[in-house]
Formats: C-alpha cells, sequence, structure tokens
C-alpha cells in the first residue's frame, strides 16, 4: 500500500515534471525569478525570527520588496503566458514595459521607506 | 505691622548714618597702609614720572619710611628726561618733582642747559600751562642746585602776562584764545604766580599783589558748601573734554592758594572758617580708591597743615557711643590734619541736648580735662542730667595762646552726635489671663525677662491675656524704646504681630480674644508668644520666646476669612531649581555582527540559484538585436534602467526626494523613450517572424 502510493507519487511527480518540460523558456525564466524572489523574502523573514524586527521599516522593505516583485513577475507570466486566452492581443513586449515601470515605482517607495 | 517694623529700622539707620557722617578724623594709620597698597610699583619703578611723583610725595607726606626702592629705575627715568635734546615741559617738570624727592645724582651742566631752555620757552609763553610747568620747573631747578642761574629779570612782566588771563571773578583761562575760564586753572595760575615771585630777581611790584589778592578773595567767594560744614570748590562749566572733579579743582586751588600765601607777607583776607571747611572736605572723603584722588587728598591736607593764612585744627572723638553702664569717659580729641598735636589749648563742652529737641540742653558749658600723656581732652563721669539716649554734644576749642588764635582755625562750635546707651532695667514682667466679663485674674505668671521663660497657658474667646512689664534707665527713668513688639505664632506659622504700648510708667497689653477671633482665623490650638524689646541706645535689646498659650476658640463660620497662605520661602522660588537629567533611550540591542554578515550571504544564495537556474534552463541572447541602431537602443535601455536604480541608491544613501524625483523625471523620460523604440522593435520583428 505504502509502496504504491510512493509508485504513484513518483508517477505523478514524473508526469507533472514532464508537462513541465513542456512550458516555453520565457515562463521558465520568470518562474525561476519568483522562486528566487520568495527565497530572498524567506531568508529575510528567517533572519528577523532570529534576531528580532528591530530596523523594522528595513525588514518591511526588503520583505516586501521581494513579494512585491514576485507578485509582479507572476503577473508578467500570466500576461505573456500564450495559453491564456484573455491576454491574446496583448504583446509581451508591452507585459514587459508594464513590469519595468511597475518596479521602478514600488523599488522607489521602498527605497523611501527604507530609512 | 511688620513693614512699620521695617520702616523703622530703615528710618532710624538713615538717620544714624546722616549723622555719622559729620564726624572727621584726622589722617590715620588706616591712610598709610591704604597708601601702600594704592601706590604698588610694578617691576621696580611706577608707570610714569608723574605718578612716581604722587606716590614718593604721598609717602613723604604720611612719613612711611619702608617704601618700596625704586630710586635707581626713578632716577634713571630723570635723567634720561633731563639730558634729552626735545624738551617736554610736562616731563621735564615732573622728573625735577621726583627729583626733588630722590636728591638724584645730576650734573650743574644738565641744569643749566635745561634751565636756559626754560627760560626760552617762558619768554615766548601763551598758554597757562607752559607759564605754569616753565616757572614751576624753575622753582625746583633753583631748591635743587643754588649754583644755576635760574632768576627772571622781567619778573613783572611774566607776572603780568599771567594775571592778563584771570576773570574778573577769580578765575582763570587757559589761554588768551580760550574764552572759557576754569577754577582748576586758577589754582594752577596761582602756582605759577607764587614761583614768579619767588623767582623774581627785584621786589615784584606791591600793587600787583594786591590786585591778586583781592582775586583770591573773590575766588573763594564762589566756593560751595555741604551741609556738614566742608566747603569745596567744583568747576562750573562741565567740560566733558577736560573736566576735573570737585577733588583735583579743590586741591589745585589749596595748592596754588597756599603757595601763593608762603612767598607773600601780609594777610590775605580768607576767613578760617574757609579754610577749616576746605580741610572737613579732605577728610570727609575718607580713603579715596584711586591713587590720583589719594595723592590730591594728601598733598592737600599737607598743604593745609603748614599754610600761612591759618592752620585748621580738627576736633574728633575716638568713640561717639558711650556706655552708661560702663562708665565710659567722654574723650575728645584735637589734631591738626595729618594727625599732629595742637598747640595748647581747652575743650568746652558748650551744650548738650538730646537730638529732635533745640531748646532743652542737659548739659551747660563744662570744661573738659586735659590728659599731657595721651594727648586726649575727657569728661571723668557724664553728669547725672545725661541718661540713655541721642544727644548732640557742642564742643568749642578755646586755645590758650592769644597768638595761636592768628595762626590756627577753630572753626567755632563743633556739633557731634553722640549715643549714649546702659543697660536698660526690666522689672514687673507678668503675664496673665483674666476673665472677659469682671476682669478678674484666672491665672498669673511672673515672668524673668532677663533669662528664659517657657510659660504655659490656656484660654478660650472669653477671655484676656495681658502682659505687662515695667523699662528703667541705669539713672532710674523710664525708659521708651523704639521697638515693643508682642508676637503670636500658631502652629500653622500663621503670625500677629501687636505694638505694646505704654501707660506712663508701664507697659501693657491686653489681647481681648473675643475681638481677635476673627483675626485669628478661628485656629485654636497652641500660640508661641515672642516679646521684642529693641533700642539703639539700649544694650540688652532682646527677642524672647516667653512661653506659649493654649487658644480655644469657636469653629468657624461658614464666610471665616481663610489664614492666608504662608510667605514661600524666598529661597525656594528664586534659588536653583532642581537639576533636569535627559533620559535617552537606551539603543536596541544588535545581533552579532557576523550573524548579520552571514545572512547577507544567504540573501545572495537564491541569486547563485537563479543564475545557476538560467544556465540549466539554456538561457541565451541571441534575441539582442544584431543591427547597429536597435542594439543601441537595447544598450541604452539597460544602462537606463541601471541609471534609475543607481540613483535609488542614491536616494538612499544620501540624496532627498525632490533631487531624486527631478533627477528621475529626466531618466524616466529618457527611459521610456529608448524603452519605446526598443520594445516596439522587437515587437515588429517577432510580428514578422509570426506572420512569415
Amino acid at each position: 500500500m505504502v509502496k504504491s502510493t510512493s509508485k504513484e507519487a513518483h508517477a505523478l511527480f514524473h508526469s507533472l515534471r514532464s508537462a513541465y518540460a513542456a512550458t516555453p523558456t520565457n515562463l521558465k525564466i520568470i518562474d525561476l525569478y519568483v522562486v528566487f524572489s520568495v527565497f530572498t523574502a524567506l531568508i529575510q523573514v528567517v533572519y528577523m525570527a532570529i534576531v528580532g524586527s528591530f530596523p523594522f521599516n528595513s525588514f518591511l522593505s526588503g520583505v516586501l520588496s521581494c513579494i512585491g516583485t514576485a507578485v509582479l513577475a507572476v503577473c508578467l507570466r500570466i500576461q505573456v503566458n500564450k495559453e491564456n486566452k484573455e491576454f491574446k492581443d496583448l504583446p509581451p513586449e508591452r507585459a514587459f514595459a508594464d513590469f519595468v515601470l511597475c518596479n521602478l515605482v514600488l523599488h522607489l517607495v521602498i527605497m523611501n521607506f527604507l530609512g | 505691622m511688620a513693614r512699620n517694623l521695617g520702616g523703622f529700622l530703615v528710618l532710624f539707620l538713615a538717620i544714624s548714618i546722616c549723622e555719622a557722617a559729620s564726624i572727621f578724623q584726622p589722617i590715620s594709620d588706616s591712610h598709610r597702609s591704604a597708601a601702600l597698597e594704592l601706590f604698588s610699583p610694578t617691576d621696580g619703578s611706577f608707570g610714569s614720572l608723574e605718578e612716581t611723583y604722587e606716590a614718593l610725595r604721598t609717602f613723604e607726606i604720611l612719613g612711611i619710611k619702608k617704601r618700596p626702592d625704586i630710586s635707581a629705575a626713578s632716577c634713571q627715568s630723570v635723567s634720561e628726561t633731563l639730558g634729552s635734546s626735545t624738551l617736554s615741559l610736562k616731563d621735564v617738570f615732573h622728573a625735577l618733582k621726583v627729583n626733588s624727592i630722590l636728591k638724584c645724582k645730576v650734573n650743574d651742566e644738565t641744569f643749566q642747559g635745561v634751565a636756559k631752555r626754560l627760560k626760552a620757552v617762558l619768554n615766548d609763553a601763551s598758554s597757562l600751562l607752559d607759564f605754569y610747568y616753565s616757572i614751576g620747573s624753575l622753582v625746583l631747578i633753583k631748591d635743587q642746585n643754588s649754583g644755576v642761574d635760574v632768576l627772571l629779570h622781567d619778573a613783572d612782566g611774566v607776572f603780568r602776562s599771567i594775571k592778563a588771563l584771570s576773570q574778573s571773578d577769580g578765575r582763570w583761562r587757559y589761554s588768551s584764545n580760550n574764552p572759557e575760564s576754569s577754577t582748576y586753572a586758577a589754582g594752577l595760575a596761582l602756582e605759577a604766580l607764587a614761583g614768579t615771585v619767588s623767582l623774581a630777581s627785584s621786589e615784584i611790584d606791591q600793587s600787583l599783589i594786591v590786585t591778586l589778592k583781592n582775586d583770591i578773595v573773590k575766588l573763594f567767594d564762589s566756593i560751595e558748601k555741604y551741609d556738614d560744614g566742608s566747603f569745596y570748590f567744583d568747576e562750573k562749566l562741565v567740560d566733558a573734554r577736560e573736566h576735573q572733579g570737585p577733588l583735583s579743582t579743590t586741591s589745585s586751588v589749596v595748592r596754588g592758594f597756599t603757595a601763593f600765601a608762603s612767598v607773600t607777607s601780609g594777610s590775605i583776607n580768607v576767613p578760617g572758617d574757609k579754610i577749616l571747611g576746605l580741610a572737613k572736605f579732605f577728610l570727609g572723603i575718607g580713603i579715596p580708591g584711586n591713587s590720583k584722588d589719594f595723592f590730591n587728598q594728601i598733598d592737600s591736607l599737607a598743604c593745609l597743615e603748614s599754610n600761612r593764612v591759618s592752620v585748621p585744627l580738627i576736633l574728633s572723638l575716638p568713640a561717639t557711643v558711650l556706655s552708661l553702664t560702663k562708665k565710659d569717659q567722654l574723650k575728645v580729641k584735637v589734631n591738626t590734619v595729618l594727625g599732629s598735636s595742637a598747640p595748647p589749648l581747652t575743650v568746652k563742652l558748650v551744650r548738650a541736648f538730646i537730638s529732635g529737641t533745640k531748646d532743652s540742653s542737659v548739659i551747660e558749658s563744662l570744661e573738659l580735662k586735659f590728659d599731657p600723656e595721651t594727648a586726649v581732652h575727657f569728661l571723668d563721669v557724664l553728669p547725672k542730667s545725661v541718661d540713655v539716649g541721642n544727644y548732640k554734644f557742642v564742643f568749642e576749642i578755646v586755645l590758650h595762646d592769644s597768638e595761636d588764635k592768628n595762626v590756627y582755625a577753630t572753626g567755632g562750635q563743633t556739633q557731634v552726635p553722640v549715643f549714649v546707651t546702659g543697660l536698660i532695667k526690666i522689672d514687673n514682667a507678668e503675664i496673665a489671663v483674666l476673665d472677659s466679663d469682671h476682669g478678674s485674674v484666672e491665672t498669673q505668671k511672673q515672668l524673668d525677662l532677663a533669662g528664659e521663660n517657657a510659660v504655659s497657658l490656656s484660654a478660650n474667646h472669653l477671655q484676656k491675656l495681658r502682659l505687662s512689664f515695667r523699662l528703667a534707665t541705669p539713672r532710674g527713668n523710664i525708659f521708651k524704646p523704639h521697638q515693643a513688639f508682642l508676637k503670636l505664632r500658631h502652629e500653622t506659622k500663621v503670625e500677629h504681630i501687636f505694638v505694646v504700648g505704654n501707660s506712663g510708667k508701664q507697659f501693657e497689653i491686653i489681647l481681648d480674644f473675643l475681638g481677635l477671633v476673627e483675626k485669628f482665623f478661628y485656629l485654636s490650638g497652641r500660640y508661641d508668644i515672642e516679646l521684642t524689646v529693641g533700642d539703639a541706645v539700649m544694650e540688652n535689646s532682646f527677642l524672647r520666646a516667653v512661653g506659649h498659650v493654649e487658644l480655644d476658640l469657636p469653629e468657624a463660620p461658614e464666610k471665616a476669612p481663610r489664614p492666608p497662605p504662608l510667605a514661600v520661602d524666598p529661597s525656594s522660588r528664586y534659588g536653583p531649581k532642581a537639576e533636569i537629567t535627559h533620559i535617552f533611550r537606551s539603543p536596541e540591542k544588535r545581533p552579532p555582527q557576523e550573524l548579520s554578515l552571514a545572512f547577507l550571504g544567504l540573501t545572495l544564495l537564491p541569486l547563485v540559484g537563479f543564475l545557476i537556474g538560467l544556465l540549466r534552463i539554456g538561457v541565451n541572447l541571441k534575441n539582442f538585436p544584431t543591427s547597429a541602431v536597435p542594439a543601441t537602443f537595447a544598450l541604452l535601455f539597460h544602462l537606463g534602467i541601471a541609471a534609475v536604480l543607481l540613483l535609488y541608491v542614491l536616494f538612499w544613501l544620501k540624496l532627498d526626494l525632490f533631487i531624486t524625483l527631478k533627477t528621475l523625471c529626466f531618466l524616466g523620460t529618457f527611459l521610456m523613450f529608448v524603452g519605446h523604440r526598443i520594445l516596439s522593435h522587437l515587437a515588429s520583428t517577432s510580428a514578422k517572424l509570426k506572420s512569415a
């Protein structure tokens, strides 16, 4: 029973991996970027848990910067994905321009808040 | 009530100070020690020759032997001044004055040369100061070296040209083109004229001398007077530029007048009172604070001491407070102004009266005995009629030798305030509580006001408190002190002061508590009793706690006045406030630096993972435009983003929001432009690919 579940899980992972391999490279890059941001945020949260939240605004700006870019990257991924029929007419370049602009505005605020 | 008491004291002190000020004491040892303090040389010499002369002359007059040794430095300065080729009249004058005291070695040729040049100056002199300094210097040379020919052949002419500067009121002008006349200048002129007379080779025209004597009389008509009988000269015209104070003006006139009197014969019609008044003026100053005033005072007094017209005699009392109890003798001293002894004389106590009452004199015409050993005139025992109190004693000096009357000025009668004090006897002191309605005595206690008392009484608002005592002088008369106060102080420090009145022989106060209930603010409880009896002539004035009374007063009605708030202690109101210690927020606990750095490294790990991931996926830059123009734009686009991020870092580190936003405006526009160009290029190529 245990063996079969592990086998099934293995099969599930395998199918997921093979399905993900078919994802276009640019989407993979965005995924990787999201993962990178989230991990950076996680490390900061861990640091806060160990040391304490003394420069609280610095901590907030650090974490929010990461989460914010991750969210923006997810948005970009939604818009760039060709499967999404909703954004079929939107060129990916336009989506990228939005991404860059939003990031710049976000980081202006972050820098202001950093202290 | 307390204010009244304060006012009383102030008034009393003011009166006593005013009266004390009219006693003149001759120059004494306090002047000598003050002289040594005021004239103290720095680095072995005084500042200038003038100051040196003033110091030396003061020491000489006061007979100070132990003076600082400055002769070496001063003599060098003297010979330099006399030997120098340029002649400064004032310096030469003061150098010669210093030399007259120090007797430096100056050779005859130097004197000859100086005298020759001084005579030349004198011939062309037109201003008073030129005359004064040159004639003064010539007189000094004459005294110091008899071999030099300093005699003036045209003394009459010089006399006339100085006299030409005089005014009709006896004052002088500094020069013929200066219309302002000055009393100080008159003193200088008189001294110069006296010098001229002594330098004259032949007799001066007597008519000139007579007119000058009239001038002096006129000058003395303009003398001013203080209420205490002292006379002084002052400049009428106050000129800020060269103003001389009353002291230097008076001393200039005194110097000139005495110098002139000593070189002429015949009487000068100046009353002895005025000369005595001048002496009193100089003595009344006390000890001046600066050396110039000190010199003027001492030098003028020395001139008066030896003047030919009349020598003032000063009557002074070693003590003006006499105790009846200690049987103090009334002592009077008569000296010249510098403290040397007077000719044989008798001091008469003409009369004495209680100050404030002019008429009733308690002593009439008593002659004081003379003790030749101490040179003191004294009265053995004060007459019976003199009791404690403030008196004015009027003395008169009677000279034994009738010839002395022409030489000395005694000033007629001298009025001196004298305080006669004594121990006051206090008896019949008692304190009692009375019943209000019939006045019967409930409790009565005897008091010993000379010693300690601790009476304890109790009373209610229907009773009265009576305090009485009797005061008698050593002569057995009734004594009425300035101050007799009774003070009641409640436990809460609320005080009430009552004046103890006197009814003929006895001092008595009756406090009817019924009438005082409101004044006492209905405060029941313990009241401390304090009695104050004081007077300037009462040697045993006292402020004594008598005891206490326990008062039982009715309850306060609704509208009763509240006791006044206690006076705030001025030291607490105006004193230093408590120090403020600033409390700073303690710094937050920081983690060790290694930990933070380790986490900095950890945050970089995902980035490394990201880059590795990119490589694994197989990212390439093949889509990067290859043709020149789009490639440039692509490069510029990336540079623009980098620039904006760098700007953010700078904003974090040092820039402020305004500069950042302004710069961001330009960078943003640039970025929009290049971004639009490159992205539209990319879009068009991808569209081409699609369509193809």
